[in-house]
């Protein structure tokens, strides 16, 4: 469990976390989601006391993070910026971090085999890629077997094997009761892995909520359905006092009922589907919509506020 | 990367362990000897301390026929003998800044603080660790260089001390003492300034140049300041007579509160600072 109470953060006159207060509870996979620059990053280096909040408070399981007597085995972490020393292999970077825990040689060979590091564990890991270092950054945070997890944008520079790794891996280390906590500024992703969303922008809170309900009020509860019998299929929906857009034939966009009921009403009258799906594409523009006010730097050039020199993630 | 598909788990860790200073000791023992640049900086350092009296040793000697009495005069067994330290310092000096700067600039410093949060552990592990590693070099090096150009010397029957001598002994393994406090001194101002460049910088401003412009000073000021510089303090306890400077024993005492005030200084800023 990590709870955050009006985490405020400032670097010079720039506010990087304002006021945040959020709680991630074991058990489930919660997603920290955000634009690049909104304060994901610092909240995590704060979590971790390698910042300290101007303002505010945050506690993994009732303490701060400097109390704890076995911190590997408390929290693990992937922090965003490599974290790696590269001149160093893979193997004496875990090995070191280990001994500071007395946790054995064994270990550190067992997480590089999980891994995949096996074959590179002896090379220096300035001469990984970026994926090969988001595995060795994985590798550390499960190095002292820890109940809460927070790995910053774990899925960077994975290939497509990776990211599906991840996933399972994210999933079943949340099965197990741990506390897993996840960034990423890419909604389809967490939408994949996430149960839980907290969402922030330029620092502050702005959504905090299940993924289901997140995906419910983003996509506006729309369900695209694809029939031969529409026209049939549209006087129904109506019936259920729902609203239709159609842009084509054969083709409707209904709001106010959800795809299991469209699909028995469909049943239950026997007309035919041939596509029913809740609209979540969307998703990804209700996010950007969301967030838009709050995105720092925009593709045009002007900065969103005020401040521009900094960027911290 | 182990099994595709499924949730994946991790091997339990089976016995928990516990942050603690000696641990900590190991850890950074570990990260000292897994980089290339140690075993570079601390050879160059042995062969400086060894071979740079032996070379001297046997020049002095091959042109001692040629030489005034006065130019013999000039010569002093100890300094050949202790040659090695000036230059060597200057490998053990880096060395000690990369001990700390070089976590700095690659980000491995986050990992430190995370799996140490209260930081200062993770300060006098390399602290002592390097101190450690120096002296056990650095003591058989000095030893080597002092009794190789003494022997090299011997054959020409020239400039004989006996490590038994008032002062030799003292002078000889101080060159080590010396040596580790350099280190030590070297990674504080690291750990103050946190930058590579910055910090060879100012342990080269505080060693090489100060030292030498304070010569254009007058005199009056000159005397009054430079003994207590802290490369002269350190260095009056490498020689037996140090006219207008410290003697040995005050020397030392003087270098090593500077380098127990660049400790302290580095250790507030350590626990204070964002990482």
């Amino acid at each position: 469990m990590i709870e955050a109470q009006g985490l405020t953060k400032d670097y010079g006159d720039k506010r990087a976390v304002d006021g945040l207060s959020f709680t991630v509870r074991p058990g489930v996979v919660t997603g920290f989601l955000g634009p690049n620059g909104s304060g994901k990053s610092t909240t995590m280096r704060l979590v971790l006391g390698l910042d300290r909040p101007n303002q505010g408070d945050v506690t993994v399981n009732g303490k701060h993070y400097r109390e704890f007597a076995a911190p590997l085995h408390e929290v693990g972490a992937l922090l965003e910026a490599r974290s790696v020393h590269t001149g160093r292999s893979a193997y004496y970077h875990l090995l070191a971090l280990a001994q500071t825990h007395g946790i054995p040689k064994s270990r550190v060979r067992e997480l590089i085999d999980l891994v995949g590091l096996h074959d590179v564990a002896k090379k220096r890991a300035g001469k990984f890629s970026l994926g090969m270092g988001q595995r060795l950054g994985i590798a550390t945070a499960l190095l002292g077997d820890p109940a809460t997890l927070l790995l910053d944008e774990p899925v960077n520079g994975l290939d497509p094997e990776g990211i599906h790794w991840i996933r399972n891996l994210l999933k079943g280390l949340a099965a197990e009761g741990r506390t897993v906590f996840v960034s990423s500024h890419l909604m389809s992703e967490m939408a994949m892995t996430a149960d839980h969303l907290i969402v922030i922008g330029r620092g502050r809170l702005i959504a905090d909520a299940s993924v289901d309900e997140f995906v419910r009020r983003a996509s506006g509860g729309v369900v695209q359905v694809r029939s031969p019998q529409a026209t049939e299929l549209r006087e129904l929906v109506l019936g259920e006092q729902a609203t239709v857009t159609g842009s084509e034939p054969g083709l409707l966009e209904v709001s106010g009922l959800t795809a299991p009921q469209i699909g028995e009403l469909a049943a239950a009258h026997g007309i035919v589907l041939h596509e029913l799906a809740p609209q979540q594409a969307s998703l990804e523009d209700a996010f950007m919509e969301l967030t838009r006010d709050d995105v720092e730097f925009r593709a045009d050039g002007s900065a969103a506020g005020q401040s521009s020199e900094k960027v911290t993630g | 990367m182990s099994d595709l598909t499924g949730p994946v788990t991790i091997p339990r860790l089976a016995e928990p362990g516990r942050l603690t200073q000696a641990r900590v000791v190991v850890s950074e023992w570990t990260k000292l000897h897994s980089l290339r640049s140690t075993r570079w900086s601390l050879l160059a350092a042995v062969v400086l301390t060894i071979g740079l009296p032996m070379l001297i040793a046997a020049v002095v000697a091959s042109h001692w026929d040629q030489m005034s009495l006065r130019e013999r005069s000039n010569h002093s067994p100890l300094d050949m003998a202790l040659a090695g330290v000036g230059v060597a310092q200057l490998a053990i000096a880096v060395l000690g800044v990369l001990v700390i700067t070089g976590e700095y600039s690659t980000g491995m410093i986050r990992a430190s603080f995370t799996a140490v949060p209260k930081r200062l552990p993770v300060l006098w592990a390399k602290a002592a660790v390097f101190a450690v590693v120096t002296f056990v070099l650095m003591l058989p090096s000095v030893l080597i260089g002092f009794f190789a150009s003494q022997a090299i010397l011997a054959r020409h029957h020239i400039l004989q001390i006996s490590f038994g001598d008032p002062g030799i002994g003292r002078a000889v393994v101080g060159g080590a003492v010396y040596l580790v406090l350099v280190g030590v001194l070297a990674l504080s101002i690291g750990a103050i300034l946190r930058n590579t460049a910055g910090s060879i910088s100012a342990f080269a401003a505080l060693f090489f140049v100060i030292p030498p412009l304070l010569n254009i000073l007058p005199s009056s000021w000159n005397d009054a300041i430079s003994p207590y510089l802290p490369s002269n303090a350190g260095q009056a306890f490498l020689v037996t007579s140090n006219p207008g400077g410290l003697s040995p024993w005050p020397g030392l005492a003087l270098f090593i509160g500077y380098t127990a005030l660049g400790l302290a200084i580095a250790a507030v800023l350590l626990v204070r600072r964002d990482t």
